[in-house]
């Protein structure tokens, strides 16, 4: 794969040096030229010294061919704007925007750019899976599909314990997928199967009906 | 009119202080408040202390209730992206952005922003002075 990294911080060296030993083509944007020298004299030409919110700059380094796009600066809005031009100018199909805002991961979304990593969540959901008493873990989000895999640790206190799947009131769209005892191994769950006191129960289910998930094995 | 304007430059200050003196209510958001000393002691309209491309800072601007957004920041991208928020989230009837960069300029036109490059403004205007006198 072609893939042009925007910004050759801390996170866009590192993230050049791990896509270029996994043998993609790879390039990066950088606007200071001591960096981009720093990163030349390290690792040869991969380093393209411009303005990657240039669609001239862009151009020049054969963005209408590239696989990805990913901009990695420390602004917002700058990133924002490359995944733009990257999108509208020369047709990159995938497009990949690090946000400091987490607020702006909707907005980028609805603009086109197609993933968006903030470090605030990726924190955020390590330290929901740190802290056993969470009750809820994001697991995985599949934007196409608009589902979330999600994780559910049933409480000893939970009114859900002892009923079968199908007397459970869970919303229509929402599906148990797996079953990890507290003890014994995992198990796809049936309509009859009954939830025991620290079961951990993976699901899927549309973001909007989260809650109703959340409370139906919860009990509340 | 409510008039929400990003950016108290040169531009932004003059802008917002000629619209208070057509009585539009104006509202100048900036992340530096040294920057309002270029709006004349006159001025009626409110001075707040913000960055426009976070949308709670417009929230407080009064972003929610305007008839026009203006963002006159110096940044091409700042200007780009507060107006697609103003656009896109909060849905303002008008929205203008200055883009310096012409080819920038020309990409988020055709998206659907109402765009002025002064770059291009400004060499065109000088270009009719310099051959009108030949």
């Amino acid at each position: 794969m072609y893939i042009i990294v925007v910004g050759g911080g801390r996170l866009g060296y590192n993230l050049l040096k791990a896509l270029l030993n996994e043998g993609h083509e790879v390039l990066v944007l950088e606007k200071d030229p001591r960096i981009c020298k720093t990163i030349t004299d390290e690792m040869g030409s991969v380093c393209h010294r411009g303005d990657g919110c240039e669609a001239a700059t862009l151009a020049e380094v054969g963005t209408g061919r590239a696989d990805m796009l990913v901009a990695v600066t420390g602004d917002d809005e700058d990133n924002l704007v490359s995944c733009q031009v990257a999108k509208h100018k020369h047709n990159v199909p995938r497009t990949i925007a690090r946000i400091r805002n987490p607020q702006n991961a909707d907005l980028f979304k609805k603009l086109g750019v197609d993933v968006t990593v903030s470090a605030t969540d990726i924190i955020l959901e390590a330290i929901e899976r740190e802290v056993p008493t969470h009750p809820l873990t994001h697991l995985l989000t599949l934007d196409e599909q608009h589902l979330v895999m999600i994780d559910v640790k049933v409480s000893p206190e939970s009114t859900s314990i002892g009923k079968a799947v199908k007397d459970l009131s869970l919303p229509k769209e929402s599906k148990l997928v797996l079953i990890i005892p507290g003890e014994g191994s995992p198990q796809v769950p049936s309509d009859a199967t009954v939830l025991k006191a620290n079961d951990q129960i993976i699901a899927v289910t549309p973001p909007e009906t989260e809650e109703a998930l959340k409370a139906a094995l919860r009990g509340k | 009119m409510k008039v929400l304007i990003m950016g108290c430059g040169r531009v932004g200050a003059r802008l917002a202080s000629l619209l208070d003196e057509d009585g539009h209510e104006v509202t100048v958001l900036d992340n530096d408040v040294y920057s309002f000393r270029r709006l004349p002691p006159t001025f009626n309209g409110a001075a707040l202390f913000g960055n426009g491309i976070d949308q709670e800072a417009l929230k407080k601007g009064g972003i929610e209730e305007v008839d026009i957004f203006v963002a006159v920041t110096q940044g091409d991208n700042r200007n780009v992206m507060s107006c697609q928020i103003a656009k896109h989230i909060f849905n303002v009837p008008r929205v203008m952005c200055r883009i310096y960069d012409p080819l920038r300029e020309e990409m988020y036109s055709a998206l659907g922003l109402e765009t002025i490059s002064p770059t291009k403004v400004f060499a065109q205007l000088l270009r009719e002075k310099v051959e009108g006198e030949g």
